[in-house]
């Protein structure tokens, strides 16, 4: 028999989350088919949701034992735990913000949350691999699930045509990455991250810095960084909204994740090699990100590119190449999901003779019918646009800085300029919200649960100043472990 | 006694504690509206009690900040929440409150729609205000001197002028990207001093290549912010669609933020930088009193020309800062406290007629003292008083200044003192086409006289520039300590400068 080094059953213990989740989805899948159709979204969503919270709990469990599991293929730190804790809680929020929506849109497809499940594991196993080959399989059992979701509407042409999109580019960029990762096995000689570190300090061969480059190309294309952002609008505006908010907000934790790992612990001697080119992706992303959301009308669009915006600044923080920066990064991708999911409940919510509507100009006169989101809506485009004493605003603060303290001024002064440009776009929406007469009626959907999420995400947003020492000690503790 | 308890945070937030509670319990209709402006008038007055307490507590004689709270805020980075007032600061705290019910006052009437919403916004800007001038941390300073944009912003464009969405954006973009670069520098002198102390980081010595760049990064956020020409594009646009409380409120306190961070931050912070870019800042300075005195001579809308001649009377304050001299330093605090109170007056003047006759066009007044006569007193007096006719504040505060530029600069002093020559003309021609003449139109003979709420208005302010003009030594006294600092610290470095320059002629 077989005898793996150090394997033992421990090993399996540490992996508990992912595989509880896997056998719920398996349990989701078995029990949609035998139950009315009519109720199965319902039931598969409430199981998801509930092995999502045990998944959280166990993940917080397993990882009371740091270390490396199966041969270095697996990590339990605390970037890891951060994370899985933050794509879990993304996911039950959108999970729970988009069931109303989609009951009344009829949209009835029991496989929809347990596809995002299984999206879910491979995110999850994303977060922790520190192997070339388990980041591979993790990342293609992250991304699979997602194109066929963003097509989930196969009636609509749009949606269609998102998830064929997503997926040519989607499996483009897989070939990139695997392209990079086999230069760099060929340079290394082994796929585990350690041996990939300990090679790359002795001297960048071209072949390595070939591979890098290609591997953070790929990379680039799941974090939708410019130039690799195309997919991004067309997929965004696309996909079903529910899609949209998830792929929004969870996917790019996950690959933010192994950009920080793979630059931080895989390349962590070769800061040069990578700095400039993680600099050159940070910079087109805000700068594109800003200008292209100028002429967009309608609201899903305008996210993609503001969410591009948002990446590249997040991005900052890695490109810093300092601790300081990945705290940053980390706190950054926080309230970049407490602001999203604020804002996907309002886009969520929109109706005009039941049918959802999306282009910005729908919103005109929404403070007058429905003064709590036209309000709430004010607090979160004030907060994306960066302006202090909003979330968004210590978000900044902590790449910029990050980025000041290593030395990048450029990089800081390029970024602060982009985000006075992007506040143009989000005054935009607040221009048209309370500022125009009110012409059309918008209806709302009215939902207790939504409400009560947005309202939280507001009180955060508002207070997030107060927690701001808690965030960083944190995050602080994690980029120190790295 | 009072010095343990947190007077300054509970004078800062108090309003907020009164927006809450318009915004949670006043609804959007008549009664709701009449609710919210009590309460909104009754936190305002509260908190300018309260300010008037720091204020009589206040011991000129200490040459250091006083009511000091410091609590840590983000101990992990060395960050705290630092509150304290000293003599430059003091004032513009006063001044605020002091005009802020004012504000709210004079838009009682005049603001119809959203009124909850309004008062509100107002009691959030006045916590932002006077967290800017009490602030002692720099970062805690940024967050209340940007946040300020947000109710501004939203003040202009609901309850605006016809172009009121052209001129929000125009203030709200302008006045963020002159502060974000300011928000980098800020960045810098943290991660160079490892501390976010104002204290701590104006006894730090950057060497001059340093203090160039993070001058220029400053004056970005400050000259938008005063305005200084050519950056002041946005402020006539603001003035003229702005409700009247809020060009007030700009005219009276916001744009005095500019001139305080020259004070609090250029100067102090970057010496041999300031010494080395005053003679641009006059130039600059000249370029607004005379330029922007000669575009209000031909304005043909009243609060554009106010606003005009805001930018020239700014234009004292800089030239002041920057004469390094004692009488420039203390003039340009008093010129920022006695402009604050009279152009706020002057917008309310123009308020006051706007609200009867719905337009600001000269053209369309003329005879106006024949119709209200009580009114012509009080806007004669705030004009001649924007003159700088003596025995108001407004001539004490240019004469300050003009005898400190004669003492560092005489040539600069007399282009600056032709700027008290247009101010007259233009003041004096607007007041003759507006409120002289024959009332032959008819709509001006059915003017309403000022009623009792509207003298109201104006009686504080005439008795403060009053005061401040014949009786010059309160203010010149609370600020006189901390004038003296900058000014030690400007003489030191200039003369730093003459050594190093006479040793390099002797050739060592």
């Amino acid at each position: 028999m077989l005898r793996l080094k150090g394997f033992d059953f421990m090993n399996l213990f540490g992996i508990s989350g992912e595989l509880f989740l896997a056998l719920a989805g398996m349990i989701a899948l078995l029990t949609s088919v035998f139950i009315n159709k009519d109720n199965s979204l319902k039931i598969t969503t409430k199981i998801c949701n509930v092995a999502f919270i045990i998944t959280l709990v166990l993940i917080f469990i397993s990882h009371s034992i740091p270390g490396s599991l199966f041969n270095e293929m697996y990590v339990h730190d605390a970037l890891s735990r951060y994370t899985k804790s933050l794509i879990l809680i993304g996911t039950i929020l959108t999970l729970i913000i988009s069931s109303k929506p989609q009951k009344i849109d009829g949209f009835n497809r029991p496989e929809y949350p347990v596809l995002i499940l299984f999206s879910v594991i491979g995110m999850l196993l994303m977060a922790s691999s520190t192997n070339l080959i388990s980041l591979y399989m993790a990342l293609e059992l992250q991304s699979l699930p997602l194109y066929v979701i963003a097509a989930i509407n196969r009636d609509n042409l749009k949606s269609s045509e998102a998830g064929l999109k997503y997926f040519i580019l989607g499996a483009l960029s897989s070939g990139l990455l695997l392209f990079g990762m086999s230069l760099v096995y060929g340079a290394v000689g082994d796929t585990s991250f350690s041996s990939i570190s300990l090679i790359s300090s002795q001297g960048m061969t071209s072949l390595l810095l070939i591979g890098l480059v290609f591997m953070l190309s790929g990379l680039a294309f799941k974090i939708s960084l410019v130039p690799f952002h195309m997919w991004t609008p067309d997929v965004y505006e696309g996909a079903p909204t529910p899609v949209t908010a998830f792929f929004a907000i969870v996917p790019k934790i996950a690959a933010m994740t192994v950009m920080v790992r793979f630059t931080f612990s895989a390349f962590d001697t070769a800061l040069s090699s990578w700095q400039q080119v993680v600099i050159i992706l940070a910079i087109l992303s805000m700068i594109l990100g800003s200008f292209a959301a100028i002429m967009q009308t309608n609201l899903k669009r305008l996210m993609a590119y503001s969410s591009i915006a948002h990446m590249g600044y997040a991005l900052v923080g890695v490109a810093s190449g300092v601790k300081e920066g990945i705290s940053g990064l980390l706190v950054y991708m926080f309230i970049y999901i407490i602001m999203n999911i604020g804002t996907f409940i309002i886009i969520l919510s929109m109706r005009r003779d039941n049918q959802s509507v999306e282009e910005i100009n729908d919103l005109k006169g929404i403070s007058k019918t429905h003064p709590f989101i036209a309000f709430s809506f004010i607090i979160l485009m004030f907060s994306m646009a960066g302006i202090p004493p909003l979330a968004g605003f210590f978000g900044k603060w902590l790449v910029f800085y990050a980025a000041v303290n290593s030395g990048l001024l450029f990089v800081a002064v390029i970024g602060v300029l982009t985000s006075v440009v992007g506040a143009f776009y989000y005054l935009r929406i607040i221009k048209i919200m309370y500022f125009d007469e009110n012409e059309v009626k918008l209806d709302v959907i009215d939902n207790k649960s939504s409400m009560f999420i947005l309202g939280s995400m507001i009180i955060l947003i508002l207070l997030f100043g107060l927690f701001l020492n808690w965030f960083i000690e944190i995050t602080m503790g994690i980029s120190l472990l790295i | 006694m009072l010095n343990n308890l947190p007077i300054l945070s509970f004078l800062t937030f108090l309003p907020l504690f009164g927006a809450f509670v318009i915004l949670l319990t006043c609804s959007d209709d008549a009664q709701g509206a009449k609710n919210s402006k009590m309460v909104a008038l009754w936190t305002s007055l509260i908190t300018f009690i309260l300010s008037l307490v720091v204020l009589f507590n206040f011991d000129k004689n200490l040459n250091s900040f006083q009511f000091v709270e410091k609590v840590q805020w983000v101990p992990f980075s060395n960050i705290s929440y630092h509150m304290g007032v000293d003599g430059i600061s003091l004032p513009f705290v006063v001044l605020s409150t002091f005009l802020i019910p004012i504000c709210l006052l004079s838009s009682i009437n005049s603001i119809t729609k959203e009124v909850p919403i309004f008062m509100s916004l107002f009691l959030i800007l006045e916590v932002l205000m006077v967290g800017t001038f009490c602030a002692m941390d720099i970062l805690v300073f940024y967050i209340f001197f940007e946040a300020v944009l947000i109710p501004m912003f939203l003040i202009i464009g609901i309850w605006g002028g016809s172009r009121r969405v052209y001129s929000a954006f125009k203030f709200f973009l302008y006045t963020l990207l002159g502060s974000v670069l300011m928000l980098v520098a800020i960045f810098y002198l943290y991660a160079k001093t490892g501390t976010t102390e104002i204290a701590y980081i104006t006894n730090y010595n950057f060497p001059f290549s340093v203090q160039f760049w993070l001058f220029l990064a400053f004056f970005a956020s400050f000259s938008v912010k005063l305005p200084m020409w050519p950056v002041h594009t946005w402020l006539p646009d603001a003035h003229v669609e702005a409700p009247t409380a809020g060009s007030v409120i700009l005219a009276g306190v916001l744009l005095k933020m500019g001139g305080y961070g020259f004070l609090r931050f250029s100067i102090p912070m970057f010496p041999d930088a300031s010494i080395f870019f005053a003679p641009y800042i006059f130039g600059l300075s000249i370029i607004a009193i005379i330029y922007t005195s000669l575009v209000a001579l031909v304005q043909s809308d009243m609060k554009k020309m106010i606003a005009y001649s805001s930018v020239a009377h700014m234009g004292f304050v800089t030239i002041g800062a920057f004469s390094f001299t004692q009488e420039g330093l203390s003039g340009a605090v008093y010129q920022m406290v006695s402009h604050g109170l009279i152009s706020g007056a002057l917008f309310l003047c123009v308020g006051i007629i706007y609200d009867r006759l719905h337009t600001r066009e000269i053209s369309a007044y003329g005879g106006v003292t024949d119709v209200m006569p009580r009114f012509a007193v009080f806007f004669m007096f705030m004009m001649l008083a924007s003159v700088g006719l003596p025995g108001t504040s407004g001539f004490v505060a240019e004469l300050l200044v003009l005898v400190g530029i004669w003492k560092s600069n005489p040539i600069v002093a007399i282009f600056t003192a032709t700027g008290l020559i247009l101010g007259a003309i233009y003041m004096l021609w607007l007041y003759r086409r507006v409120m002289f003449g024959k009332a032959i139109k008819e709509e001006i003979l059915k003017l309403e006289k000022l009623s009792f709420r509207e003298i109201s208005l104006f009686v504080p302010i005439t008795f403060m520039v009053l005061l401040l003009g014949i009786y010059a030594m309160p203010l010149l006294d609370i600020s006189n300590n901390s004038i003296t600092n900058i000014f030690e610290i400007t003489e030191f470095h200039k003369n730093q400068n003459l050594e190093s320059q006479i040793a390099k002629v002797k050739g060592f």
